[in-house]
């Protein structure tokens, strides 16, 4: 199962890259979202896997794919870069993937041994709203404020200037 | 399902994604195709976390109340980089960046 997710994860990555129709390429994404909801659900977190399907597929894939559609001309191909300038940026990213893949692999972790259980709602809520140890109330609070400023900077950036 | 999966496996996934997006974002001249780019590199470290939280320490939620702050940090970003490239496609007819000499007319 793992392996499945992880080959549809690396693929559709690669695809949204390099595909050259715009509308493709958000499609791969999607793709990419829903399968890392997958590997959540493996996981046995549920209500990450839920939060992943709704804002990351339901709400950021619907932005992007609305502003696509406001932007650009979707029979339209993406001109390629050139050659040196891709060669170069695959070397980078190469060389940087080469050298955490074996940093990674030097590293011995040691797994913990604990039977596999679901992740109650209510434990989820009683520590993102408890002040205590292990509680998360001030960035819950501060991620409230972010959200509050994206939404008000998103509408004033947005809207049409006055004539 | 995922026992007997070692750490590392999850840990190589996401350093692929991770790198894809760099890729992209070298890459791409598209405004939003470098968003999407951006949205790979967030969601491969959100899949760092939960692989660390879950199979490291169990009995905790670290990882999964940082990857809940992580997505609501792209999705505030996403929102704000959408206005300004909307904004920008309306002053001048194109988003790729070269076009994009100064963000104030």
């Amino acid at each position: 199962m793992f392996f499945i997710f992880s080959v549809i994860i690396v693929f559709f990555s690669i695809l949204t890259v390099t595909s050259r129709k715009i509308l493709r390429a958000a499609t791969y994404l999607l793709i990419v979202l829903v399968s890392t909801a997958g590997m959540y659900f493996m996981l046995r977190f549920n209500f990450l896997a839920a939060i992943q399907m709704t804002l990351y597929a339901g709400g950021i894939v619907v932005l992007i794919i609305f502003s696509i559609l406001l932007t650009s001309h979707i029979s339209e191909k993406l001109v390629l870069p050139g050659l040196t300038k891709r060669i170069y940026a695959a070397i980078a990213a190469v060389a940087g993937a080469i050298v955490c893949i074996l940093t990674i692999l030097q590293y011995e972790f040691i797994p913990k041994a604990v039977e596999p259980s679901r992740v109650h709602i209510r434990t989820i809520g009683e520590s993102l709203l408890s002040t205590g140890k292990y509680g998360y109330s001030l960035p819950f609070e501060v991620i409230s404020i972010l959200l509050l400023a994206a939404m008000v900077g998103a509408i004033i950036l947005a809207k049409k200037a006055k004539e | 399902m995922f026992e007997g999966i070692p750490l590392h496996w999850f840990l190589i996934v996401s350093t692929l994604m991770f790198f894809i997006g760099i890729y992209g974002f070298l890459v791409r001249k598209n405004l939003i195709t470098m968003l999407m780019s951006i949205e790979l590199i967030l969601n491969s470290v959100c899949i760092n976390f939960v692989a660390f939280n879950k199979i490291l320490y169990p009995e905790r939620l670290e990882g999964m109340f940082f990857t809940i702050f992580i997505i609501a940090v792209a999705a505030s970003e996403a929102s704000i980089a959408i206005a300004i490239i909307i904004n920008i496609y309306r002053r001048i007819v194109n988003i790729d960046v070269e076009n994009i000499n100064e963000m104030k007319l």
